[in-house]
C-alpha cells in the first residue's frame, strides 16, 4: 500500500538516514524506532509529503505522492509532534474543525462519542487542560478516522498515562485489524506487537 | 473545497471573537496614529485637509502591518497549520481563506471607521465615500501582499522587522492610488482612473497571490 524506496534525508547539511527501503500493507503496523535526532519526526514528515526528502520517493498504491497531491492527503491522518488543537477552542470544536477540514464531516453525536472514548472533557477550553488531556483531544480524531486507510502518528504515546495507552493501543489495533495502515514512531516501546520495526539507528 | 474555505473563515472569525483584544489592537493602533498628526501639527485646517488622505492611507498600512505577523505564527506554532496543509483541499484555496477573515478582521473595520477619522482633518463629507471606496479595494491587496511576506519570514528569528522590510515596499502603488484618488476628488477632479487602477491591482493580486502564498508556506513548512 505504502512504499518508501531508497529515501534519504538530510536536515541542516547532515544526513540523517540513507537508502531506506520498506513496505507498509493493509493491515500491518509500523514502528519507527530510534534515539533522539535519528530523524524519525522528518521520517514521517516525508511520508506525509510535508517534507520532500533529498533523494528517493514515498509510492502510494503504485502511484507517487507528489502526483497524488490532495487525493493523497484524503487518505491519511498525520498527528504531529504538536497536538494541533486551538487553545481558545472546546475539545468538541477543535475536533468538528479538524474533521470539516479532512473533508470528513461528523455529527454531534459522533464527536461526543469520540472524545467520550478519550475521556477528554468536551465543553472545556483547551488551555485549561493538561497536556495529556491535549494529545487526548487531539487523538481522538482517530476514533471518527476509520474510512481513512493510512494513520501517521508521531509520538502518538506521549504524555499519556497508562490508561490513555491502553485507549490509543487498542485504537490501532482495531484499525489494523480492519485493514487499515499505521506508522508511528516512539522511543519507548509501547508493548505493542507492532508486525514491523523500522529502526533508525540500526 | 468551498466546505473547507467556509470552515477556515468559521475558524479564524471564532478565534479573533474569543481573543478580542488582538483585533482591537490594530484598530485603536489605526486610530491613534490617524489621531496624533492633527495634534501634533496644529488646528491648521487647509494643512490638515491637504494631508488628510496620505496620512489615513500610511496609518491604514501600518495597521495592516500589525496584525500580518499573526496570520499564520499561531497556526504554526500549534501544528495546525500542518494539518491545514494536509487538509482535503488544496492550499491555495485555505490560504485564501485565510486571508479572507484577516482582512474581514483588520481591512474591513479600517473602511468602516475611515470616515470617522476624516472628520478630524476636516475633510469634505464629499470625499468619506471615495476615501472608504479606496480602502475598501485597496485594503484587501494590503492583506494579499502581506501574507505572501508573512508566509516567507514564518519562523524567521526577527521575522517582524524582517517582515515589515519585504512587504512595505510593496505597498507603494496601493498607497499612491489610494491616497490619489481622494487627493484628486478634494481638487474637484475625476478621481475613476485611480480607483480603477486600485480595482485592477485587486484582480491581479487575488489571482497570483494565493498561488504564492501556498509555495511560500510549503518551503516554510518543510
Amino acid at each position: 500500500m505504502l512504499q518508501a524506496k531508497e529515501l534519504e534525508c538530510e536536515r541542516g547539511g547532515r544526513a540523517l538516514f540513507r537508502s531506506l527501503s520498506f513496505i507498509l500493507e493493509e493491515g500491518e503496523v509500523l514502528r519507527v524506532a530510534g534515539a533522539n535526532g535519528s530523524g524519525k519526526t522528518s521520517l514521517l514528515r516525508i511520508l506525509c509529503g510535508l517534507l520532500p526528502p533529498a533523494s528517493g520517493e514515498v509510492i502510494w498504491k503504485g502511484a507517487p505522492i507528489q502526483a497524488l497531491k490532495e487525493d493523497y492527503s484524503r487518505q491519511l491522518v498525520y498527528l504531529g509532534h504538536a497536538p494541533a488543537v486551538k487553545d481558545d477552542l472546546t475539545a468538541a470544536e477543535n475536533l468538528a474543525i479538524a474533521c470539516r477540514l479532512a473533508g470528513n464531516a461528523q455529527p454531534e453525536e459522533a464527536l461526543r462519542e469520540a472524545l467520550a472514548r478519550f475521556e477528554v472533557p468536551r465543553k472545556l477550553f483547551v488551555r485549561q487542560l493538561s497536556q495529556g488531556q491535549r494529545r487526548r483531544a487531539a487523538l481522538a480524531r482517530l476514533a471518527l478516522s476509520a474510512p481513512v486507510p493510512l494513520w501517521l502518528l508521531d509520538e502518538p504515546f506521549t504524555a499519556l498515562d497508562s490508561s490513555g495507552v491502553a485507549i490509543l493501543r487498542g485504537t490501532l489495533e482495531q484499525h489494523a485489524a480492519r485493514g487499515g495502515a499505521v506508522a508511528f514512531t516512539t522511543h519507548q516501546d509501547p508493548g505493542m506487537a507492532a508486525a514491523k520495526v523500522v529502526d533508525l539507528d540500526a | 473545497m468551498l466546505e473547507a474555505a467556509r470552515c477556515i473563515v468559521y475558524r479564524d472569525l471564532l478565534l479573533a471573537l474569543r481573543r478580542r483584544t488582538d483585533v482591537a489592537t490594530a484598530l485603536l493602533f489605526f486610530v491613534i496614529v490617524a489621531s496624533l498628526f492633527p495634534l501634533g501639527i496644529g488646528a491648521e485646517p487647509n494643512l490638515l485637509r491637504a494631508i488628510a488622505p496620505g496620512v489615513i492611507w500610511v496609518a491604514a498600512l501600518l495597521s495592516t502591518m500589525l496584525s500580518l505577523g499573526r496570520l499564520f505564527a499561531a497556526d504554526h506554532a500549534d501544528g495546525t497549520l500542518e494539518q491545514l496543509a494536509l487538509g482535503a483541499a488544496p492550499l491555495g484555496v485555505v490560504v485564501t481563506a485565510k486571508t479572507l477573515a484577516h482582512w474581514l478582521l483588520s481591512g474591513l473595520p479600517l473602511v468602516l471607521i475611515a470616515p470617522v477619522l476624516a472628520v478630524q482633518y476636516d475633510l469634505p463629507q464629499a470625499l468619506y465615500g471615495v476615501l472608504a471606496l479606496s480602502l475598501l479595494l485597496g485594503t484587501p491587496v494590503l492583506s494579499m501582499i502581506g501574507a505572501i511576506g508573512a508566509a516567507l519570514t514564518l519562523g524567521v528569528r526577527g521575522g517582524g522587522v524582517l517582515l515589515a522590510l519585504l512587504v512595505l515596499p510593496l505597498y507603494v502603488p496601493v498607497l499612491i492610488m489610494g491616497a490619489g484618488a481622494v487627493e484628486m476628488a478634494a481638487a474637484g477632479l475625476e478621481s475613476g482612473g485611480q480607483l480603477l487602477i486600485l480595482g485592477a491591482l485587486l484582480v491581479f493580486t487575488a489571482a497570483f497571490a494565493p498561488w504564492a502564498i501556498a509555495a511560500a508556506l510549503r518551503i516554510s513548512l518543510e
